[in-house]
Parts: structure tokens; C-alpha cells; sequence
């Protein structure tokens, strides 16, 4: 079994000292080797921005993407080999941005891939401008006078579109996020876990201190019950999804690749391509 | 008669689809060559449609120059259509419309739809009309009684009946009315030989090549890839899926590739518009994908239903920076097959994108294939790391992106122990990691963009052109996609009048043969490049590329594809004045 070094790289990171990606990269590769998942059958999917970087530090297979697009690039992966733990990673403006057709797309397909979202409310690596899920009033560069618009609220979308599994850390909770990570990673199916990472150098407002205070944790809640998709609902009206935790998960969700007609359990990697020369002949026999 | 031309014109939504395919399907099965083609626009029901059937003893790849016999379902068929019959040319309509013909067309009214009510079920109307059809054409009915038995066999010895029954009907009416009118084909040569459109020849192509993979968004003309494939792959342990759009259609190949799959994606210019910038990703980050643009009029929406090649450019050069990218161009749908198969051998042997230049003439319309031969598929993978090797390495030493004499750097797959790395849309170092500096930058750049100079297959070099003709022709004809079929058809034309000519189809659009256009051109006396788009894009890619001989474009945009005589006519004209 790998243990956490064999999953470190000799990288120095670009993130900024304090950065929020760092603890979501810590729990990450935690879950990973607590999973005893083997780092040569991880490929990580990351997408444009700060967070995107996250590859670089993980000794996994690592596809950096274009701006928006993880999504579809982690299916393919997912598609083409099944005995890979694929794990999209991206920013708030990556996936609720330029990507939010995909987010929502992918939910619905629910394959099994794991989708980390770091969100810190603001878009970091082109200098501080404002984010899909900044808040009202929100100050930046492209909004000097504040945001005019309404933030997403990606856990309340993702449970409307029938996502499987709805789960919202916190980078500085680790122990909570690890754990989270490792149910995400494990659950059959499409996993959303959208991250409170905060941004210590363009966002002033909401800090590490700002979640400390606010966050409601559903761990401290022994009556919650994570299957009820209503009362999932609820909680993410109730607080505006200031909130951590496993907020929804199916148990009976059965993965996209699994329902494909003719779909086999070796993956296609695996299979031999070569037609038998009948079976050519019978697909020919068509057109005759 | 060598050939007849037959045509079915009516409302959109009658069927006339597959009446058009079942008389195209039994004339090929009685051993002529077919080219049959349709015009039709972005609606389900209403709206006049057509389709046209060449047959041949002979093979043809281009537009009829006249029709012989019409079926006219309405009178706006016989309106907009009848200007087309050759003289002597008949026309068949049904009497139910009381149908009014011009001035000097021949007419023989079948009472199809009566016929139809009279058996029961109105869909039979365009039965009745085969038969007439036949019997006008001196087709023999035993042929098509066969193959609609066939064609109905699951539904049951009624169903064949009625078929059968309003197929003799139409067939001895229209011979009672007008057996003295009759044309009499050539007999076929009996050989069971395939019909199939582009976008079949594509789809089976890529199922052949070990594409497991079909990720796509619909499109007109692309969709029946995704189509077919949705129906095969599924035997065979593979996927067909329709995503959101397109730009998740080519990420999502582009995903499965890095994976060590063999996928494509097929659209038109508006999904090739949104593909550029991924397709700058496998360029960058070196992955193999397959993509296929079923060209139609553009720009934007443009004219989604009619055929187009003004897309050329932006398949060789689109999106933004520079980047290796393969652009094959098949002209028919043999060679749509064999360029699919090739097509995944060369993504797989140069990890880079390859696109496959079809057009809606191509895609759609239906032709004659002698063969497709299994044993020209060979499935060759490229240069990948042996896992054993790998692991002998132990970890941080693989390099993913080494510079090698070739610009091609041997890739590992994910699951394999120490390949690990990270590709990138980044410019980045052999091992994958960001590296921006001018050193690395330029041998990075010079890496990815020679490894496309040339290119081989197995040690053999993939043909650029195919040439046909005398070697210093007074006439040089160039093609490429559907228009192969229209050139060919006007040499032969030209060559009958005393012309010397040769024909070149421009096989590859990138790399783009340069030395074997230049001896080409250099050695005909006068070159003709004939594309159906408005600024001549293969003629301003040869000149950009250093193809410096004069050459003259023969144009044409109105989303129709020429005719052979259009061709003739243009190069008539180039000579005016001029003693040939």
C-alpha cells in the first residue's frame, strides 16, 4: 500500500503562503493513501486556475485541462478505464463559470468521478476580479462599485439536478475533509464536495475567521440524515450553505458507465479492438 | 441504356426517404452503381424534398446532368422538377393530385394513392410508385419483391403481401399505359456489392479501428455517425454517448485518449468552431484524438442542410497559437473508411489530432463500394513505454515529453506504475511540468510541429495525393472530398471532346503534399482547382504553403455540388480565345 510520501512530489508549489489549496491538497492525498488507492491508478483532472495546480503536487496521473472543461475530460477518462479513481479538481470560477454547463451535465449523467470544487469566492490566479459565487456587494477589480449579482449556490443546483452525492469541507477542518474526501471517492457515482478554500491574498472578506464563525456542522447533528434529499434541500436554504459536512448521498446511485448498454466490466483499455473477421462481415452485410 | 437517372419529388415526411432507399438498395443488389442523393431542408413535415438515384453500369460519384424518369407525389414536384427530364424523359405522377404537366413532357398518371386506399393502407402509395418505377425503367419486379419480402419479413406474411400486391400493381399499370415510352437498362452484373454514405463508411471505419468511444453532439450532417455507432458499439464493448455540446463532445475523446482509448468525435463547422480550443489542447498536451467535420454552408448557422467545403482552413490552421494537427480528406466512401482506420494510427503514432475532412456530399449521400477489405485493417498503436520497462526506472525518471530526432516521445498510460506525469495545455518541460522559459519554449515548439513534417504508417509513407492521367497533361484537374467524384466524371468528359487530362485529389490538406502538387502543376500545361466554397481555400493553402504555380479556381457556393458539366463549362471557358 502507498504511503503519503509516495504520493508527494518534489514540486515546490505556486500557491500563496496560507493559500486554502494546500489543506485541500493535504486531505486529499491522505484520503488517497488511507483508501489504499495505488498513485499510478489516480488521474487527477484539473482544470484553470490556482486550484488547477493541484496536479503538479500529487504524484498521480495528472490532466491539466482547458478553462471549464474537467468535466468532460474526467468522463473520458472514467470511459475509457473504469479501474481508475478519477478525481476532477477546479476552481469556483472553473466550474461555475466558463464550466457550469458541464457541472450541471455531469450530474446528471452521474458518473463515478469525484469533483472537488475549491471555492474562495473570487478569482485568484488573473489578479482578484469577481467569481460566480461571490457575494452581493462584493468589491473587485471588474466590480469596484460591488457584485450586482446573485452567487451560485452550486449544492443547492447539483441536488436539483438529481446529484448523488452533495458534500461541502472546509480546508482548514482537515479531519472532517478527509473523511469526506474518502466517502466521495468511494461512493458510486458523481461526488460533488465543494471546498471552502479561502484566498488570502484577494479576498479580505471571506477569511479563515469569517467560516470559523459561521459554518453550521452537520457532524454535530446526529439527527440529520443525509439520504432525505428534502431535508438536504432545507439545511442549504436554511443556512445559505454555510455549512460542512455530507449534505446528500444516494446509496442505491449506480454510476453512468455501469448503465451503458454492452458496457463491459473490463475496461476498454484492456479489450482487445481487433473484430473478429464475421463480425465484420455481418456489420458489412448491412449495406449489401 | 449504360445509365437512368431516376427521381421521387414530394412533401417532406412521406416516406419518400425510404422509398428513395429501397430503389436505390434493389438497384444495387441487381449489380449497377449507384449515386443517389436528396435535397431537404431543417424540417420534419412539409416542405417539398426530392431525391435523386443515378444508376450505372459504370461507377459514378457525382450529380445527375438529367432525369429520365420523375415521380412527381404533387404538383410542386412536378413544378420545380420537370425542367430536369432529359428528352424522352418521363413522368410518373400519381392521379390523385390531377396533375398538370408543361408543355412537351410526357406524362403517365397512376392512380398511386387509390391504389393505396384500395389495399388498405396509404403508405403503399410509394409502393405503387416503385413498381410503375420498374416497369418504366425495364427493371426486372422480381428483384424488388425480394428484397421487400425481406425488408418486411419480422412484420409478418400480410404486411409482404400488401407490399407485393401494390408493387404489381404499379408495375402493370404503367406498363399498360406506357410500355411503348419504356426505357430499357443494361443489365447490372449481379454483383452484391455495398451502398453506403460517407457517415456509414466513417462509423464503420472507426469500429474497425478499435474505437470504442463515440462522444458527440447532433449535427447536421454529422449525426448518423454517432447514430450507427449507437447501434454497433455496444456489441462490441464500447459506448456511443450524446453529450451537452460540442466543446464537451471533443473533451471528453480527448479525456479518453489520454486514457489509452481510441475515440472520436464527428460534427460540422459550427462544432468544429467550438472545438478549437481543446483541439489546441491534444495538439499541446501531445493526446491522440480522432474528429470529423461533415462540412456544410457556413459561416454560422449558414445553410446546415446543403453541401459546403469552406471549412478547409479552419481545420488546417483554426484556434488560436501553433500547433501539429493531421487533416486527412477522403472523396468517397471507401476511402472514408480505409482514412478512419488511418486516421487512428496516425493519432496514435503522432499523438496529435486528426481530422477528417468529409463534406455533406460525402456524408450523406449514398453510393456503390466495390469492397471494403478487412485485411487492410491493421491496428497500430504507436510508440507507448513498456510497463516493465517503467517500473525498472523507478519513480520521477520517465519523461513523457523527451525530445527525440522523430518530435514523437514514447507515452505511458494511466495504471502504469512510474509513467505518471502531467499533460498540459501548459507550455511545459519533457516531464511535463510547467517550464516557460525561451530555451525550452522554442525546442518545445519545434518538437511538437516536426513531428508531422512527414508521415508514415509501418514504415510506409502515407500517400498526399492520388493522381490519375497522362504525366504531362494539357489539363490538370484538382479535388479533394466529394468533388473527386464531379472531377473525375469531368475529365472523362473532356478527354471525349480530345482533351489530355489528368486528375490530382489532394489526399492530405496537412501536411499538405507540397513537392508532389508542385511537379504535378509544373508539369501540366493549364491546373484547374475545383471547391465548392467562395474563396478558393485549397488553392490559398497551396499558395501559403509554397506551392508557388500559377493555378485557376473553379468555384462553387450556391450549396449544391457541381455537376460534371459545370466543370467541363469552366474549363471551356478558362480557354476562350485560346486555340486548345
Amino acid at each position: 500500500m502507498a504511503s503519503l510520501a509516495e504520493f508527494k512530489t518534489a514540486e515546490k508549489s505556486w500557491w500563496c503562503p496560507g493559500c486554502g489549496d494546500f489543506g485541500v491538497l493535504a486531505a486529499l492525498q491522505k484520503a488517497l493513501v488511507e483508501l489504499g488507492i495505488e498513485p499510478e491508478n489516480v488521474v487527477i483532472v484539473a482544470g484553470i486556475g490556482c486550484s488547477g495546480r493541484i496536479g503538479n503536487y500529487i504524484y498521480s496521473y495528472n490532466f491539466h485541462t482547458t478553462h471549464g472543461r474537467t468535466m468532460p475530460v474526467a468522463l473520458g477518462v472514467k470511459l475509457a478505464n473504469r479501474n481508475l479513481t478519477v478525481i476532477a479538481a477546479g476552481g469556483d470560477g472553473d466550474g461555475y463559470a466558463i464550466g457550469m454547463g458541464h457541472f450541471l451535465h455531469a450530474i446528471r449523467r452521474n458518473p463515478d468521478i469525484t469533483y472537488i470544487v475549491m471555492d474562495n469566492h473570487i478569482y485568484g490566479l488573473t489578479k482578484g476580479q469577481t467569481s460566480p459565487t461571490s457575494d452581493p456587494g462584493f468589491k473587485t477589480k471588474t466590480t469596484p462599485e460591488g457584485n450586482l449579482e446573485r452567487p451560485v449556490r452550486p449544492l443547492q443546483l447539483a441536488i436539483a439536478a438529481g446529484a448523488t452525492f452533495v458534500a461541502q469541507g472546509f480546508s482548514s477542518n482537515q479531519k472532517q475533509l478527509v473523511r469526506i474526501f474518502k466517502e466521495a471517492i468511494a461512493h458510486k457515482g458523481f461526488a460533488l464536495v465543494n471546498t471552502i478554500s479561502p484566498c488570502v491574498t484577494f479576498n479580505r472578506v471571506n477569511t479563515y475567521d469569517f467560516y470559523r464563525e459561521v459554518l453550521v456542522d452537520l457532524d454535530n447533528d446526529p439527527n440529520y440524515d443525509p439520504t432525505d434529499r428534502v431535508a438536504a434541500m432545507q439545511k442549504l436554504m436554511e443556512t445559505d450553505e454555510l455549512v460542512t459536512g455530507i449534505i446528500y448521498r444516494e446509496p442505491e446511485s449506480i454510476p453512468f458507465e455501469e448503465k451503458l448498454p454492452g458496457f463491459r466490466p473490463e475496461p476498454i483499455v484492456s479489450q482487445d479492438w481487433n473484430l473478429p473477421r464475421e463480425e465484420f462481415e455481418r456489420l458489412l452485410a448491412r449495406f449489401r | 441504356m449504360r445509365e437512368l437517372v431516376w427521381k421521387i419529388g414530394g412533401e417532406q415526411g412521406t416516406g419518400l426517404d425510404s422509398t428513395s432507399d429501397v430503389f436505390a438498395t434493389v438497384c444495387n443488389r441487381l449489380g449497377y452503381y449507384i449515386y443517389a442523393y436528396k435535397t431537404f431542408s431543417s424540417r420534419i413535415k412539409g416542405g417539398h424534398t426530392n431525391f435523386t438515384v443515378r444508376v450505372s453500369t459504370r461507377r459514378v460519384l457525382a450529380t445527375a446532368e438529367g432525369v429520365h424518369v420523375l415521380v412527381a407525389m404533387d404538383q410542386e414536384a412536378i413544378d420545380r422538377l420537370a425542367k430536369e427530364l432529359v428528352p424522352g424523359g418521363l413522368l410518373i405522377a400519381d392521379s390523385n393530385f390531377q396533375p398538370k404537366a408543361p408543355e412537351g413532357v410526357q406524362m403517365v398518371t397512376v392512380p398511386m394513392t387509390e391504389i393505396a386506399r384500395d389495399l388498405l393502407n396509404p403508405v403503399y402509395r410509394n409502393i405503387v410508385a416503385i413498381g410503375a418505377s420498374a416497369a418504366l425503367l425495364g427493371l426486372p419486379l422480381q428483384a424488388f419483391k425480394d428484397y421487400l419480402a425481406e425488408k418486411f419479413a419480422a412484420k409478418g406474411e400480410q404486411v409482404v403481401q400488401g407490399n407485393w400486391t401494390a408493387l404489381e400493381r404499379g408495375y402493370s399499370y404503367a406498363l399498360e399505359q406506357a410500355a411503348d415510352k419504356a426505357f430499357q437498362l443494361d443489365p447490372g452484373d449481379g454483383q452484391r456489392r455495398l451502398i453506403m454514405t460517407g457517415n456509414d463508411a466513417i462509423a464503420l471505419g472507426a469500429v474497425a479501428a478499435g474505437c470504442r468511444l463515440v462522444v458527440a453532439y447532433p449535427i447536421t450532417p454529422a449525426s448518423e455517425i454517432l447514430e450507427t455507432c449507437a447501434r454497433i458499439l455496444p456489441k462490441f464493448g464500447g459506448a456511443a454517448v450524446q453529450v451537452e455540446d460540442e466543446l464537451a463532445a471533443v473533451a471528453t475523446c480527448i479525456g479518453a485518449g489520454f486514457a489509452g482509448a481510441r475515440a472520436m468525435t464527428a460534427t460540422a463547422g459550427p462544432g468544429i468552431s467550438l472545438m478549437q480550443e481543446n483541439i489546441g489542447l491534444a495538439s499541446m498536451a501531445e493526446i491522440p484524438v480522432v474528429i470529423v467535420d461533415v462540412q456544410r454552408g457556413g459561416p454560422s448557422t449558414g445553410m446546415p442542410t446543403k453541401h459546403e467545403q469552406s471549412d478547409l482552413l479552419a481545420l488546417a490552421y483554426g484556434g488560436h497559437g501553433e500547433g501539429p494537427r493531421i487533416v486527412l480528406a477522403p472523396g468517397t466512401a471507401e476511402q472514408a473508411f480505409y482514412d478512419t482506420v488511418l486516421a487512428f494510427n496516425l493519432a496514435d503514432n503522432y499523438h496529435c489530432p486528426v481530422i477528417i475532412a468529409s463534406d455533406l456530399g460525402l456524408g450523406l449521400w449514398q453510393q456503390t463500394v466495390d469492397n471494403l477489405d478487412f485485411d487492410q485493417v491493421v491496428i497500430d498503436r504507436g510508440p507507448l513505454v513498456d510497463p516493465k520497462e517503467l517500473e525498472a526506472m523507478g519513480r520521477d525518471v520517465f519523461q513523457r515529453y523527451a525530445f527525440t530526432e522523430s518530435g514523437v516521445s514514447p507515452r505511458s498510460l494511466p495504471g502504469m506504475k512510474y509513467g505518471q506525469y502531467l499533460a498540459t495545455g501548459v507550455e511545459h518541460a519533457t516531464d511535463g511540468k510547467v517550464k516557460e522559459d525561451p530555451v525550452n519554449r522554442t525546442r518545445m515548439m519545434q518538437k511538437r510541429l516536426k513531428k508531422i513534417k512527414k508521415l508514415e504508417i509501418g514504415g510506409q509513407p502515407v500517400p498526399g495525393i492520388l493522381y490519375e492521367g497522362p504525366e504531362r497533361p494539357e489539363i490538370l484537374l484538382i479535388s479533394y472530398g466529394s468533388t473527386f467524384g464531379v472531377v473525375a466524371e469531368a475529365a472523362e468528359l473532356l478527354r471525349e471532346q480530345g482533351h489530355r487530362v489528368a486528375t490530382l485529389q489532394v489526399r492530405v490538406i496537412r501536411p499538405l503534399p507540397v513537392e508532389e502538387l508542385r511537379a504535378a502543376i509544373a508539369a501540366a500545361e493549364k491546373t484547374f482547382v475545383v471547391e465548392n466554397n467562395a474563396t478558393g481555400q485549397l488553392a490559398f493553402i497551396m499558395r501559403a504553403e509554397g506551392v508557388e504555380h500559377p493555378v485557376e479556381s473553379i468555384l462553387k457556393y450556391d450549396g449544391t455540388l457541381f455537376r460534371p458539366n459545370e466543370v467541363v463549362a469552366a474549363v471551356l471557358e478558362s480557354y476562350k480565345g485560346v486555340p486548345a
